[in-house]
């Protein structure tokens, strides 16, 4: 709150959120529309939450906008971009890796190594090993302890 | 009364079993291990646990859960103590007086006040769990559709416009918590609504993909994103670990203190322990005979909060279980474990499971109880946790986070949606939106549009039906008021910052 006091200016990422709000609103109403009139023989068919979570959406974009321009959106502080997007690339290796039916394993090496990375470690290829580790302990406990199934490659195929 | 002492005995000779005692030994330890680790909550804690419960029996998993649940709140106030990042909200004030404790060296002492006090509050408010459940069991089995829908609105509008300090932004992660609820096939008339022709989504959103993207990638990108401009230090413990005679003088009162405000305040449908723990802390340094430690490391700073803390915790299960009501994330986690079993909590549940229930409600007396045993003694390897590198430890909670994913729904959709969830938990960390709203959103939408529309097909559409009932008449009234009364307070407050 004081944080707002002190600086009272427009910060830009206050319409960003608020079109997005409204995208989201566009979303759920266009949804609602294409529902039709699914008759209901007492009170409310499916569409009326859809409309009704529309309205709210619609509304907080509104007051999204106007806080935007009291200057009340806080500008937040800086952040390392680089790391996020590091941490962001290793969650997409995971899933192409497990897309593509690479295996449980590799995946996670590739999440735990860049990861790291993004953590501010210098050692990709220790920590992919780690990773390796890990991968196999957490493959083997749950599936062969807890019979939970886990994606399988040509790794997996051997246990 | 003595039908609980009764239903209580029975459910201690299930909890007292060796198998559910060593499922209880397992979630205690799993919790306590998790909850230590810094920025993991007890809400995320038992989201990472869940599927690793999946295919046990309900009642074992259960007692598990309620292992894990009260694990990690033990686990969270010693990161909060010891290093100054509280996993939630409501250990925040702990690591106001405890971080100061452990930087004078006092470390052990605090971490046993909030043990010891923990363990008094949670016992206290498991036996007025146990005392006042079935008594609350009794009227929330009359409740008609429109009165849970009204107490669901009430949820709504506590959960997410009077805490946090902008209803605004409490109110926009709630909507897309209510967005994401719509989700997938309508029950009562079978409409696909937001699926987009994804097949996966027709089920609906996973509560247990949402709490993880949004805890656990979330908080992974986040606090990557500020390592560079806010690095953490963790207080090693030194000296004694016991309290002293003085100690133990100051602080039993702060326990029985915070106990008296927590419970009742958890049990309401507001729920929340952010504000039992901060009326705890206000009325401590207004009490005690040593003002001047206040800022500085109080132990009464410690031992209420935590307490209320705790009794909050326990206080939040009696709506959950006896209306299925769930007022916090963990609890929103906690209802996730049990629909994964096909279980609804609420007065049925009471009727149909008593063994269930209350070998639930006996193994938070058992899991208690271990925590204090256990706790203290191997204070040194938790401890030992917090060395864990940060790049690797992060590294492997995402690890875990997409394991417990991927096991619980086989589909590369699933991963897709929790990483989704983990930069939409990034961004509302990064532009201070609260995170809980939005999964009880999640969870609560679907089951307060299933009672509006009970509501309104008993009364042939006449939704004067919502308001007819006194009690859901006086509930819709008591939320008008309390999404009102901030805004009006927060005017008043500016006329007064006008006038100075």
């Amino acid at each position: 709150m004081t944080q707002q006091k002190e600086d009272r200016r427009i910060a830009p990422v206050g319409f960003v959120i608020a079109a997005g709000l409204l995208v989201l609103a566009a979303f759920v109403a266009k949804d609602a529309v294409g529902m039709g009139a699914v008759s209901s023989y007492a009170g409310i068919g499916p569409s009326a939450a859809s409309w009704a979570v529309a309205a709210g959406l619609g509304l907080l974009a509104a007051g999204t906008l106007v806080s935007t321009l009291r200057g009340e959106v806080p500008t937040p502080e800086p952040s390392d971009r680089a790391a996020v997007l590091t941490i962001v690339a290793g969650i997409a290796a995971m899933i192409a890796t497990i897309s593509a039916g690479g295996g449980f394993i590799p995946a996670m090496a590739l999440l735990f190594g860049l990861t790291a990375r993004g953590f501010g470690r210098r050692a990709l290829a220790t920590d992919l090993g780690i990773g390796v580790v890990l991968g196999l302990i957490v493959y083997l406990g749950f599936t062969k302890l807890l019979a939970l199934s886990l994606p399988q490659g040509p790794i997996e195929r051997l246990f | 009364m003595l039908d609980s002492v009764f239903a209580l005995a029975q459910g201690f000779s299930v909890a007292l079993e060796p198998t559910k005692l060593l499922f209880a030994l397992i979630g205690v330890f799993l919790g306590t291990a998790v909850g230590v680790l810094p920025g993991i909550g007890p809400a995320l804690t038992v989201a990472l646990l869940l599927p690793v419960t999946f295919k046990l029996d309900p009642t074992g998993s259960l007692i598990m859960f309620a292992g894990i649940y009260y694990g990690g709140m033990y686990g969270g106030s010693t990161t909060s103590i010891l290093i100054n990042t509280p996993g939630e909200s409501a250990s925040m004030i702990t690591a106001l007086e405890g971080n100061k404790m452990a930087k004078a060296g006092r470390g052990g002492p605090a971490l046993a006040t909030s043990a010891v006090g923990s363990f008094v509050a949670g016992l206290i408010a498991t036996i007025g769990l146990a005392l006042f459940a079935p008594w609350l069991v009794e009227i929330a089995i009359q409740f008609g559709p429109a009165d849970y829908f009204a107490l669901m609105i009430v949820a709504f509008v506590t959960v997410s416009a009077t805490f946090g300090d902008s209803p605004l932004r409490g109110l926009t992660s709630l909507f897309i918590g209510l967005m994401l609820g719509l989700v997938g096939i309508d029950a009562l008339s079978g409409q696909a609504r937001l699926t987009f022709g994804v097949p996966e989504l027709l089920d609906g959103v996973e509560v247990t993909t949402l709490a993880v993207g949004l805890f656990a990638v979330g908080e992974a990108l986040f606090v990557a994103s500020r390592m560079k401009h806010a690095p953490e230090t963790i207080e090693p413990v030194r000296g004694s670990l016991w309290m002293t005679r003085e100690d133990w003088k100051r602080s039993w009162k702060p326990w029985l203190r915070g106990t008296a405000l927590g419970f009742p305040i958890g049990s309401l449908p507001a729920g929340g322990a952010e504000i039992p723990t901060f009326l705890s802390y206000t009325i401590e340094k207004r009490l005690t005979k040593h003002p001047e430690e206040f800022g500085k490391g109080a132990i009464e700073g410690v031992a209420g909060p935590e307490a209320a803390n705790n009794a909050s915790a326990a206080g939040t299960l009696m709506p959950l279980l006896t209306l299925g009501l769930p007022t916090s994330a963990t609890a929103a986690i906690l209802l996730a474990g049990f629909q994964q079993y096909g279980l609804n909590p609420g007065p049925l549940l009471f009727a149909e499971r008593p063994d269930l229930v209350w070998g639930l409600i006996a193994s938070l007396f058992i899991a208690n109880a271990m925590l204090v045993i256990l706790n203290l003694p191997l204070i040194g390897l938790w401890v030992r946790l917090l060395a864990i590198p940060q790049p690797w430890l992060y590294a492997g909670i995402l690890v875990f986070a997409a394991m417990g994913t991927i096991a619980a729904n086989p589909s590369p959709v699933e991963l897709v949606m929790l990483a989704v969830f983990g930069l939409l938990g990034f961004v509302m960390r990064r532009y201070d939106y609260p995170i809980a709203p939005m999964v009880v959103g999640l969870i609560l939408g679907p089951m307060a549009e299933t009672q509006l529309r009970r509501a309104l097909q008993i009364s042939l559409g006449d939704p004067m039906a919502l308001i007819e009932s006194p009690l859901a008449a006086t509930l819709l009234a008591i939320a008008a008021l309390a999404l009102v009364a901030p805004l009006l307070f927060r005017g008043l407050s500016r006329f007064k910052a006008d006038e100075d």
